[in-house]
């Protein structure tokens, strides 16, 4: 069969309708138009770039697409990207320093070995981020409770542990607590 | 740095890049003019396709093309078997898109392309499947083999793909021997992987160059370049398969091929756009491979001191609806059956049964956790009909440290080849875990909570595991003439186990660098295409010791060269900080300088050149400018076979408490012993054996893939199918033993499914001694859950005591 | 798992959203999403016009009048939670928010969105029922009340008109005498309940319970009280023989069937469990449960 030299003439998007957002995200503004459909894990990942956001079920258990919303860790696959319009979004891109230094608790997770494949690391690190600056430390910080700061997130390599140690240590860098 | 680093608990080297959002999964990897792919799947189990119409679909805005069988020419048949195996009679795989049946919920019917996920997903709803009323079906595999049964595929009677019997010694003579009998029937229910990253295929066609890039978050990417080359008839160079960073795999990434994997690069190509395919969750759970269904009826043969002479085992093995990786997973059961322990004689006889669900491979422990279920809660039974310690009848089994090379004659492991545990410390093991235990102490709390109304239990697991199989990998190491860093390559593909650490840290040593300076490329057909795969926990083993190897003779390239440099004698000369330094002088050159040297350039374009215009040439001042057989820089290729897998082993204890009033358990401690010969790396060892724990725990307590009486998944979901939490999953207490496997130069075993393996008996073992005061039944099927346990304690039920 | 296309309006008052939501005949309310968002993800439900309820500034707010905590549609659980003038006047609410799912969701989701959707094993529900609470309904036509035993019907069934919209929460103030507790039984920390139980309880001073509420989540279709058990508490000093009793009274009121976590039988045995810890728990609590 010979296949016709011609480009085909293939649709660019498809017809759903468009919404104008602006939002903050890592300190920057940008507008955009979205369908409204669109969540806003594939809204950060996809029309922004900022591919450290994961995706890993998208209803809301397994905490890979967590972000900071205005200040508090939520799901973006259980938000639209519309619903954050003038919102201050913060991914994992913006958590270590501009001149490459990490954040305390990326280093501490570093130094624990809390990740292997990585790919639910993202996500821990925003809901605990999150947790701690919105108690300034005043957390349980015992195993069980670092325990219950952690459930919300699924781990499928670590067992955990060496996150419970992480956010330990993290905690103690941060706030000079013991 | 001098230090030898194998070893040490070096930090992972490609940490902060995964922190910071530098990660590449498939989906990560920009490619401009994306098209999605979404399937159409079957709602039915067993069903007859009458009628399929695609052009409601087509129409929709954003569609570029739907496709079904009809219209993916030579793709349109059946995938191939992987591993064939004699005893595999009727194997059957499955058609990247069904055509006339098909034979599991979930089944791939048709595939939409389209703009956007969004879209696509949009328009497998308009896609019109006509079915036929389902078929009856049965998911039960010892009524699937029966005689009258609905069959799966009409032309095998009883459902049986495979039948193998494997005896090793004399059991017959073992059991007429006998003095004891112990019979137990166990199950191990399904289950499924649930790597936090679906699977994701993308793929790429370059009409200039002619060259088919794929990006696939498998865990075989070499393998998948050879299938995928010669199922498109393409030459295996024009195809690059590239396994970016992956998220989790656990053995469900390595089957080739899903699906997707040949229909996204064949709609890439056709459309002549880049094609991408992101399994979401659902999809996770209906189309890519599960595992576990096994149901083992044990009889051990042995003497009133416990000594075990004999044991048979029959066993059913669900492999769902095809058989793509054949009877891999039953095989490694079969072999894996007697444990550490000597039992010289056994019968073991299995049947693989297809059932009308999702097709079976093998995921992390791959046939051990079932066998080690079933003997382990045999040694407990036997134990308790004996009126012996648990402990002391593992004790009067295990294989001698003086026993080893133990073979098993005539069993065949997985790999066909013999069944030889290399070496182990087996009582050692137990002499530490009891220790850590504690026994009397603990002992004495049981009783103290018995008495406040409070059921504390321990209970304890063995397990062995044949690791680091052949055929063989490679190692590639190139030193970097500019910077002196070294690459190194292999074949295989990391899913988050540290492979770029521990083989740095191996490169490390043996041409004095640090393993910072030491950059790991694999997954990419186009950096090394000469190997397998990551699975069955080999990569330190079999690509470990290739890189070992591989390094050695890089070591002695760069030794030679220096010596000639500082015209020095070899055995005067350490590698050290990056340098080749002259013992005992301050006279050394930069290893960016010596393999600088090894290739004998005309301009001196940088640094290292001038500085290598220094010292006198690398090669022989008698020889031309490349010696009699080199070739230009340092740069060397080993690959590794071993001669048979090395056995790694352990044990497992916990201490749980039961609240009867919830059945629920609380986990007081877990601690762990475990053998993986030397270790390369701790840090990275006990990482892999936390996480297998907390895999074992969803395998013991969590995680069961459940289906209806037709076929259909009740549970494809986060929600419902229970990956355990940092909430649900112990602190584990972790013990090394070191015992070098003496087949190979690292003296290491693999660890990468070790903890997996014993989780469920050490569970339902310290779960039945905490309520043997209540009158418990035996915890014979796993995952347990607070139900199962409440149906247990029947007796206490009756008597109105919880 | 992406949602269909709905069209969107985000209006920016009460009147606004109510005259969308009478122009759509399947409108969905968009308050945090945390409940609706998964059930359009798995393409459960497919609404055609999302109404955004989030630019309603009036929704965004809660306050404590004397005899009641209301709690405006937009106002999310994690600020409830923490809120400690809330706490104050009605602890078992931040006890009960403890169970909802994890942080990141409660950050998002709100507590009117939960009552909304009303899942049967959603511990809100079932806060609202033990407390007498109730909620605001708006329509075109103006607002009523329902009363939280009119609100649930079935799973994910409220009586709630297809033109209304809930936009406020009204939570009566816990006596300061009283005593409460809310316990479940989980799979996992933060699933859904396989039971769950909320429990009110005061006394007299010389330690007879005058007043006994108790709710069920999770036991069947909808959330449920027991009055049954309630009433074995009435009157009476509760000793373990009591507790026992209403712990088993409350047993009948299981009516879920067999599911993957628990069968009837099962759910029994933790819902009597559960019921007679928390009642124990909340007489502890109570300021003259203990004599």
């Amino acid at each position: 069969m010979k296949k016709s030299q011609i480009r085909p003439d293939y649709p660019e998007r498809s017809d759903d309708p468009l919404h104008e957002v602006n939002m903050e995200v890592n300190g920057e503004l940008i507008t955009r138009n979205v369908s409204p459909r669109i969540l806003l894990a594939d809204f950060i990942r996809h029309h922004l770039g900022l591919t450290g956001t994961h995706v890993g079920c998208e209803h809301g258990v397994c905490g890979c697409c967590t972000v900071i919303i205005d200040g508090r860790a939520a799901r973006s696959c259980l938000t639209f990207a519309v619903q954050a319009d003038g919102s201050k979004i913060r991914t994992v891109e913006s958590l270590a320093q501009d001149d490459g230094s990490l954040h305390p608790l990326q280093e501490a997770f570093k130094e624990s070995h809390a990740l292997q494949c990585g790919f639910c690391t993202p996500g821990f690190l925003m809901s605990i981020v999150s947790q701690l600056e919105e108690t300034e430390g005043e957390i349980d910080l015992s195993e069980d409770g670092i325990r219950v700061m952690l459930s919300g997130n699924l781990c499928r390599c670590t067992g955990y542990q060496n996150i419970v140690k992480a956010v330990q240590s993290a905690a103690k860098r941060m706030y000079k607590t013991n | 740095m001098s230090t030898r680093t194998f070893g040490e608990r070096v930090q992972r080297n490609n940490d902060e890049r995964l922190l910071t959002g530098g990660g590449r999964y498939v989906d990560d990897i920009p490619l401009p003019g994306a098209l999605h792919v979404a399937f159409v799947r079957s709602p039915y189990a067993r069903a007859k396709i009458l009628s399929m119409d695609t052009s409601l679909a087509k129409s929709r805005p954003g569609v570029v093309e739907v496709y079904t069988c009809n219209d993916i020419g030579a793709l349109d048949t059946e995938m191939p078997l992987l591993i064939p195996h004699p005893s595999l009679h009727s194997p059957k795989t499955q058609r990247p898109l069904a055509r006339d049946d098909v034979f599991y919920v979930g089944q791939t019917v048709a595939m939409v392309v389209a703009v956007d996920r969004y879209v696509a997903e949009d328009a497998t709803r308009l896609v019109d499947i006509e079915y036929s009323e389902p078929q009856e079906c049965n998911i039960e595999i010892e009524e699937a083999i029966s005689d009258d049964a609905p069959r799966v595929h009409d032309d095998v009677p009883n459902n049986v793909a495979a039948h193998c019997i494997q005896v090793s010694g004399d059991p017959e003579e073992a059991f007429a021997k006998a003095e004891h009998f112990t019979k137990v029937k166990v199950r191990v229910d399904r289950s499924t992987a649930a790597p936090m990253e679906c699977r994701a295929v993308a793929a790429r066609f370059d009409s200039v160059s002619g060259e088919l890039t794929i990006w696939d978050g498998t865990q075989a990417p070499i393998s998948v370049r050879g299938g995928i080359a010669s199922i498109f008839n393409l030459d295996e160079d024009k195809v690059r398969v590239i396994a970016p960073d992956v998220g989790g795999g656990f053995g469900q990434k390595v089957l080739l091929f899903y699906p997707d994997e040949l229909l996204v690069p064949f709609a890439a190509m056709s459309l002549s756009r880049p094609v991408k395919y992101i399994e979401d969750r659902t999809e996770n759970f209906l189309g890519s491979t599960q595992e576990r269904t096994q149901i083992h009826e044990v009889e051990l043969a042995a003497n009133k001191d416990g000594v075990v002479l004999g044991l048979k085992d029959n066993f059913l093995h669900d492999t769902g609806a095809f058989i793509p990786y054949g009877i891999a997973v039953a095989q490694v059961a079969s072999t894996a059956i007697m444990g550490p322990y000597r039992i010289p004689n056994s019968r073991v006889e299995y049947k693989a049964v297809y059932t009308p669900i999702v097709p079976v491979t093998p995921y992390r422990g791959c046939g051990r956790p079932h066998a080690c279920f079933a003997i382990e809660r045999a040694m407990d039974q036997l134990a308790e009909e004996l009126g012996l310690d648990r402990f002391e009848v593992r004790r009067r089994n295990l294989i001698g440290d003086d026993e080893f090379p133990y073979e098993r004659p005539n069993l065949l492991f997985a790999d066909g080849l013999a069944v030889i545990y290399d070496s182990g410390q087996y009582s050692k093991a137990l002499d530490m875990i009891i220790e850590s235990i504690n026994l009397e102490d603990f002992k004495a709390k049981q009783k103290l909570a018995l008495d406040e109304g409070r059921y504390l239990g321990l209970g304890l697991s063995f397990y062995v595991e044949a690791t680091g199989i052949g055929p063989y990998e490679g190692g590639h190491v190139k030193v970097h003439p500019i910077t002196g860093k070294v690459y190194v390559n292999t074949g295989l593909t990391t899913q988050g186990q540290g492979h770029e650490t521990v083989f740095a840290q191996i490169v490390a040593d043996q041409l004095g660098v640090s393993p910072e300076d030491v950059i790991l490329v694999e997954g990419d057909t186009g950096a090394f295409d000469w190997g397998v795969a990551t699975y069955a926990s080999r990569a330190a083993v079999v690509s470990g010791n290739a890189i070992h190897m591989a390094a050695e003779k890089a070591r002695n390239i760069v030794l030679e060269a220096a010596s000639n440099m500082l015209e020095a004698s070899v055995d005067d000369l350490e590698l050290q900080d990056g340098k080749v330094n002259v013992k005992g002088s301050d006279v050394s050159v930069g290893l960016a300088a010596v393999a600088t040297a090894c290739n004998p350039l005309r301009y001196a374009f940088n640094e290292a050149a001038q500085a290598a215009t220094q010292f006198a040439p690398a090669a022989r001042s008698d020889e031309p400018a490349l010696g009699d057989g080199r070739a230009p820089g340092i740069e060397t290729t080993e690959y590794y076979a071993p001669p048979h897998a090395a056995w790694a082993y352990g044990v497992h204890a916990a201490i749980v408490e039961v609240d009867p009033g919830l059945c629920s358990i609380d986990i007081n401690r877990y601690i762990c012993v475990h053998d993986c010969g030397n270790m390369i790396n701790p840090t990275i060892v006990e990482g892999q054996v936390m996480g297998g724990v907390a895999q074992g725990m969803g395998g013991a307590f969590y995680e069961r893939c459940e289906f209806d009486s037709e076929g259909n998944p009740r549970n494809a979901n986060f929600m419902d199918f229970l990956v355990p939490y940092a909430t649900e999953v112990p602190k584990v207490e972790l013990h090394h033993i070191e015992t070098p496997s003496p087949l190979n130069p690292l003296g290491v075993k693999g660890v990468g499914e070790a903890g997996t393996i014993p989780v469920a008996p050490v569970i339902a073992s310290a779960i039945e001694d905490a309520l043997k005061p209540l009158g418990v039944e035996k915890l014979h099927h796993v995952p347990l859950s607070p139900n199962s346990i409440y149906e247990a304690l029947s007796v206490a039920r009756e008597k109105n005591i919880i | 798992m992406k949602p269909p296309i709905f069209e969107y309006f985000r209006p920016k008052s009460i009147e606004e959203a109510v005259s969308v939501r009478a122009d759509h005949d399947y409108s969905a309310i968009l308050a945090g999403g945390q409940s609706l968002i998964p059930t359009m993800n798995f393409r459960i439900a497919n609404p055609t016009a999302i109404i955004d309820i989030s630019r309603i500034d009036s929704l965004a707010e809660y306050r404590i009048d004397d005899s009641q905590i209301v709690i405006g549609a937009m106002v999310r659980q994690r600020d409830i939670e923490l809120s400690d003038s809330v706490y104050k006047v009605h602890p078992l609410i931040r006890e009960t928010l403890e169970h909802v799912a994890h942080v990141p969701i409660r950050c998002r989701g709100t507590v009117a969105g939960s009552l909304a959707h009303a899942d049967a094993a959603a511990e809100l529900p079932a806060l609202l029922l033990v407390s007498n609470g109730c909620v605001v309904a708006h329509s075109a036509s103006g607002a009523r009340i329902i009363d939280a035993n009119e609100l649930f019907q079935f799973h994910m069934t409220t009586s709630l008109a297809d033109n209304e919209i809930i936009t406020e929460v009204r939570i009566p103030v816990m006596h300061d005498d009283a005593g409460w507790a809310f316990l479940e039984f989980t799979r996992r920390h933060g699933d859904y309940a396989v039971a769950g139980v909320a429990v009110i309880l005061r006394f007299s001073e010389d330690g007879i319970c005058e007043e006994s509420s108790i709710a069920s989540c999770g036991i069947g279709s909808r959330a449920v009280r027991l009055p049954e058990a309630e009433a074995v508490l009435l009157g009476k000093k509760l000793d373990s023989n009591i507790i026992n009793e209403a712990s088993q009274a409350g047993k009948e009121y299981v009516s879920a069937a067999d599911d993957t976590h628990a069968t009837t039988e099962f759910r029994q045995h933790v819902l009597s469990t559960i019921l007679s810890r928390a009642i124990n728990i909340a007489k502890s609590r109570a300021r003259y449960g203990s004599e």
